[in-house]
């Protein structure tokens, strides 16, 4: 009697401490952080909280985290989102796209099976301060001032007579025959910078080789049209021509309406060069910089018309168009160094030189990386850049 | 066959059929279309950047709101030194915003390009060669993309001459570099295709009303 006794009165004792057990609000985080997000424009709040000790522990019943915020501490919360029980021990949450210098609070709310609630305590103030200096970007700093450091030598070495060997470009020894066949026949020269912008690399490439040839163009005196994409883009070529002929000593040649803007639309573009092509049939077609689907149509009137072809880009879609179409091809890496093949200058030289001395580390840091990843050494995490 | 009746559709299939004669050659219906579209696209242009960039960008902010957006003023009057040009004595100040822009352009695509070019490329070329659960037909893979792109960049090395090792590693390269490009070119022939196919079948059906040939 007396066992059985005991008995139940454990098993009532249980049950009682067992619902006061259940009936518990669930536990706070013990760690709930707000702070600006390092490195950004001032746009985004990085909130953390560690998960209960009720979520996947304890009691093992919350149901939903909601993250609240507010301008005021003690204003009104509004809710930013919620969250079912977490896979992770610490939860990062991105409070995104919020207007700069504006204080924020914030306070979690904890619910679980039972529908009691815990709220966490107001964090704050917190702004989205944009930053100067985004450190998830220190690797591209790094790569950049190695590169400038690079460049700068190179650049030094040649301008102390350093002679620097470039291989054989076939597409750029055709440019002197090109030049001279237009003059023989008595043709214009057509150069084309394509469509892209000033941003575009291959564009700025391009613009570079048109004042290396414009310059010969001005002392055989030979007619050049260049029509343009973009109005920016032919602000540039006009002054790059332009004095490319004062270089030459031609100024008188230069003619303002050689570089002329067309149209800022793709194919009305491409109608207009094919236009162009046909009517004042040039003798040499110079189709270099950034293309997209219009590259075959022009070169494919270009051959057409019995023109010499060269072509450059780094638009990969599009040198097969190119190579099939045109006589030459310069793929790639290539166009870039096309100015310095032509001009043979020690500034630009020296910036080919430390292209090829980039390229060398990267075939170095390849196979050093190729080895350890083999030994599970993670390092091409080391070039992973974080947004 | 139900002709189209709609003014729309017969405009744009002439104009489709004028652009079409070019392949025939070079012909007054071809310059007038080529004009036509030229113009057009131009007007447009103008009109659509005097909407979606003037308006918004500049005009409206400076003029409700100039307290903070005063700056705007900056962009303003250096943009205005490319109509320079039209006055020969000061025309050399149209170089300011031509180094600026340029400057902007190569500021912006370099870090971008490292980034996206340099940094991933070299991320996704430090494959294993051993040690992989995929065992040896994922080494065979990775190999072939590891040659690959050595093989490329020498072929891009230009401080040297490709003979000997070099010159065969150079070689491979340009295998490589062929094989990508021919892949390319048959992806891209097939979407113009497709787009022809599009184009002449807006022709039979919308303009001619032929039946659908399935």
């Amino acid at each position: 009697m007396k066992a059985t006794l005991i008995a139940l009165l454990t098993v009532f004792f249980c049950a009682v401490a067992g619902t006061v057990y259940a009936d518990a609000p669930p536990k706070l985080p013990e760690k709930f952080i707000a702070e600006d997000f390092p490195g950004d424009k001032g746009e985004k709040i990085r909130i953390m909280w560690a998960k209960s000790s009720d979520d996947g522990a304890g009691e093992n019943d919350v149901k939903t985290y909601y993250l609240f915020r507010s301008t005021a501490k003690d204003g009104n919360y509004e809710i930013v989102e919620e969250f079912t029980p977490l896979t992770e021990d610490v939860k990062v949450y991105e409070d995104k796209n919020l207007p700069g210098n504006i204080n924020y609070y914030y306070q979690l709310k904890i619910v679980d099976a039972q529908n009691n609630i815990s709220f966490s305590e107001k964090i704050g103030p917190v702004a989205a301060n944009p930053e100067w200096f985004n450190v998830n970007r220190n690797m591209i700093l790094i790569g950049m001032l190695l590169y400038i450091a690079i460049v700068l030598v190179c650049i030094l070495l040649a301008k102390r007579g350093k002679d620097f060997f470039v291989r054989k470009i076939a597409g750029l020894d055709a440019v002197d025959e090109a030049i001279g066949r237009a003059t023989e026949m008595g043709k214009p020269i057509l150069y084309v910078t394509g469509l892209g912008g000033l941003g575009d690399i291959a564009t700025l490439a391009s613009i570079n080789i048109l004042g290396r040839l414009a310059k010969k163009i001005a002392e055989y005196e030979t007619p050049l049209i260049v029509p343009a994409y973009d109005y920016f883009v032919m602000m540039v070529q006009k002054e790059v021509v332009k004095e490319a002929y004062m270089e030459a000593g031609r100024p008188d040649s230069y003619k303002d309406d050689s570089v002329f803007f067309l149209s800022d639309s793709q194919f009305a573009y491409a109608a207009a060069v094919d236009g162009i092509m046909v009517r004042e049939k040039p003798a040499a077609n110079f189709y270099l910089g950034t293309f997209f689907a219009e590259s075959l149509i022009l070169a494919e009137t270009g051959a057409s018309t019995g023109a010499i072809q060269i072509a450059g880009t780094d638009a990969l879609a599009q040198i097969p168009f190119f190579i099939t179409a045109c006589d030459y091809t310069l793929i790639g890496e290539e166009l870039y160094a096309a100015s310095a093949y032509l001009s043979r200058e020690p500034l630009v030289m020296g910036t080919l030189k430390s292209q090829d001395w980039g390229k060398l580390i990267l075939m170095i840091l390849i196979i050093i990386g190729i080895a350890l990843v083999s030994f599970g050494i993670p390092f091409d995490e080391f070039f992973r850049v974080i947004e | 066959m139900h002709l189209s009746l709609d003014p729309w559709i017969w405009i744009a299939a002439i104009l489709m059929i004028f652009i079409y004669s070019f392949l025939y050659k070079d012909n007054p219906f071809y310059k007038f279309a080529e004009h036509l579209v030229v113009g057009v696209s131009v007007g447009y242009g103008i009109a659509l950047f005097y909407q979606q960039q003037f308006l918004p960008i500049v005009y409206t902010p400076l003029t409700t709101d100039f307290k903070n957006n005063w700056h705007l003023i900056v962009p303003l009057v250096l943009s205005t030194f490319f109509l320079f040009r039209f006055i020969p004595k000061v025309s050399w100040m149209i170089r300011w915003p031509i180094a600026i822009t340029l400057g902007y352009g190569a500021g912006i695509a370099i870090p971008l390009i490292i980034q996206t070019s340099l940094y991933e490329q070299i991320r996704f070329t430090m494959l294993p060669l051993f040690g992989t659960d995929a065992g040896m037909w994922l080494t065979v893979v990775n190999l072939l993309i590891i040659l690959g792109v050595i093989s490329c960049l020498t072929y891009f090395y230009f401080s040297i001459k490709h003979t000997g090792v070099i010159g065969t590693v150079s070689k491979i390269g340009i295998v490589f570099l062929m094989v990508g490009f021919g892949t390319s070119f048959g992806n891209t022939v097939m979407a113009r295709v497709s787009l022809l196919i599009g184009r002449t079948s807006f022709l039979m059906t919308d303009w001619l009303g032929l039946p659908i040939i399935k």
